[in-house]
């Protein structure tokens, strides 16, 4: 097999380009390179860490350890969805159009994957689980936090408009629908960006890897393949579920704008 | 008749009650921020608010939201758009054209950018747009306020076929003329009482 072991040297050497953002950020003062250096130890230590603890568990093969190993990421990508929100619901909502879309949409997404598409044996074998469900809950991450952000974008911002539709004897669905096909668009936007592109400008990330691992390179295009339906369909179900919540509670039963629910209203 | 029951949405608008028969032009008046917006938005349901609003005894809080603001139509003072063309916003762009040159403005305004008009047009087409929808009463708050005195004769002679037609308007305004020349009934607004004139002014 044609596999390169990478030493840690190779990677500091990776991370040099990344460093020369950061300080052209910091020279130009754009209030960036604290936040960049902050996402990059971040994501230095969760992958070392990440790293120990996969060979922990594949190692045990013991379904309630991956069951956990699932429920702490599942955890995180919930808390990401919530911290990312730029205008969050009051109260207990805030956790619940997001993130319960992303736990839900996730975990069914997950198990079809599982039970109906590659069928691993156990169905619950770690080395399948874990990354499938770390694609799904990631880019479904993605999708619904820039899907939230635009719809509740759209209603405090095109409130007039929205009204208009409404005053013009629209439902609630009705009056915001041009604006919820908007945001799916964008939360859609970077997976229909990458299938795209996929195999012509790029090599998508997964296929790289597998095949710079030494993976034969037809192998590599089918799970691609199946990988990046499987986003699709998750980030657009999840996202649609996550903007359906959050029309939902931001309008009421006589069919009106509720912006008195987001949670910078409270204060 | 438009009957208006103990509506309110405190602290801005405190209990209401008034009315304004078919066929009458009801005028409101009174400084900005009075609380003559939160009224027309809260005769339409557009904020969470106390009390009922009746039209010819049918109560407002015992039929579905979208089906009472199409009988009672409201125009509020800054229109709001959603798309790009006008024609998209009107469900029947054709049978609208009429309409448009009731209100001065040329058939062919139908195709125009919503971001190429003017604030006049845009409150003309705003006006058309909801009448598309044949309401039987309208709230309009300052409806020629962006207008020069040729479009706002317009208007006010469209306003005035209405009324022949049975319909009830409640119109607001800062114009004491206006208010002369439509008025049958008038109110004056202030720190969200309501409270009757006698005369406009």
């Amino acid at each position: 097999m044609g596999y390169i072991s990478l030493s840690y040297w190779a990677v500091a050497a990776s991370a040099l380009l990344f460093v020369i953002t950061a300080a052209l950020a910091l020279l130009f003062e754009m209030g960036l390179a604290r936040s960049l250096g902050w996402v990059a130890a971040r994501m230095v230590a969760q992958l070392l860490l990440v790293g120990l603890v996969l060979k922990f568990i594949f190692t045990a093969t013991n379904g309630w350890v991956t069951l956990a190993a699932a429920s702490v990421m599942a955890g995180m990508a919930m808390r990401e969805v919530v911290r990312r929100q730029q205008r969050p619901l009051a109260g207990a909502w805030r956790w619940l159009p997001g993130p319960a879309s992303l736990l839900l949409v996730g975990v069914l997404a997950l198990l079809y994957a599982l039970l109906v598409v590659i069928r691993p044996e156990p169905w619950h074998a770690p080395r399948q689980l874990l990354p499938i469900f770390g694609m799904i809950l990631g880019n479904s991450m993605t999708g619904i936090t820039l899907g939230l952000n635009a719809i509740t974008e759209a209603i405090t911002r095109e409130r007039p408009a929205i009204e208009a539709r409404l005053l013009l004897g629209c439902t609630r669905w009705q009056a915001v629908r041009p604006f919820a096909g908007r945001a799916l668009r964008m939360a859609l936007t970077p997976i229909m960006n990458a299938m795209a592109a996929a195999g012509i400008i790029s090599l998508p990330g997964m296929m790289t890897g597998q095949i710079l691992a030494g993976a034969p390179p037809v192998e590599a295009v089918k799970y691609q393949l199946m990988i990046m339906f499987l986003i699709a369909g998750v980030v657009g179900l999840a996202s649609l579920a996550a903007m359906a919540g959050s029309i939902w509670r931001l309008t009421d039963e006589r069919h009106r704008l509720r912006p008195d629910r987001f949670a910078a209203a409270e204060s | 008749m438009l009957e208006v029951k103990a509506l309110a949405r405190l602290p801005m608008l405190q209990p209401t009650s008034f009315s304004v028969p078919a066929g009458e032009c009801g005028v409101i008046m009174g400084r900005s921020g009075a609380g003559k917006s939160v009224l027309a938005r809260a005769i339409t349901d557009l904020d969470p608010n106390e009390g009922d609003v009746l039209w010819r005894g049918q109560s407002r809080n015992a039929m579905p939201a979208p089906e009472w603001r199409r009988l009672v139509a409201y125009v509020p003072a800054e229109s709001g758009w959603w798309a790009e063309r006008v024609s998209d916003h009107f469900a029947f762009p054709g049978d609208a054209e009429a309409l448009l040159e009731e209100v001065g403005l040329p058939a062919e305004a139908m195709h125009w950018l919503v971001a190429r008009t003017s604030s006049g047009e845009r409150q003309r087409l705003a006006l058309a747009r909801a009448l598309a929808m044949q309401p039987q009463a309208l709230v309009l708050d300052e409806p020629t306020s962006a207008l020069d005195s040729e479009s706002r004769e317009k208007v006010e002679a469209l306003l005035r076929r209405l009324l022949k037609e049975g319909k009830a308007l409640l119109l607001i305004t800062h114009d004491v003329a206006q208010a002369r020349r439509l008025g049958q009934r008038f109110w004056r607004m202030e720190a969200g009482v309501l409270t009757p004139l006698l005369e406009p002014g």
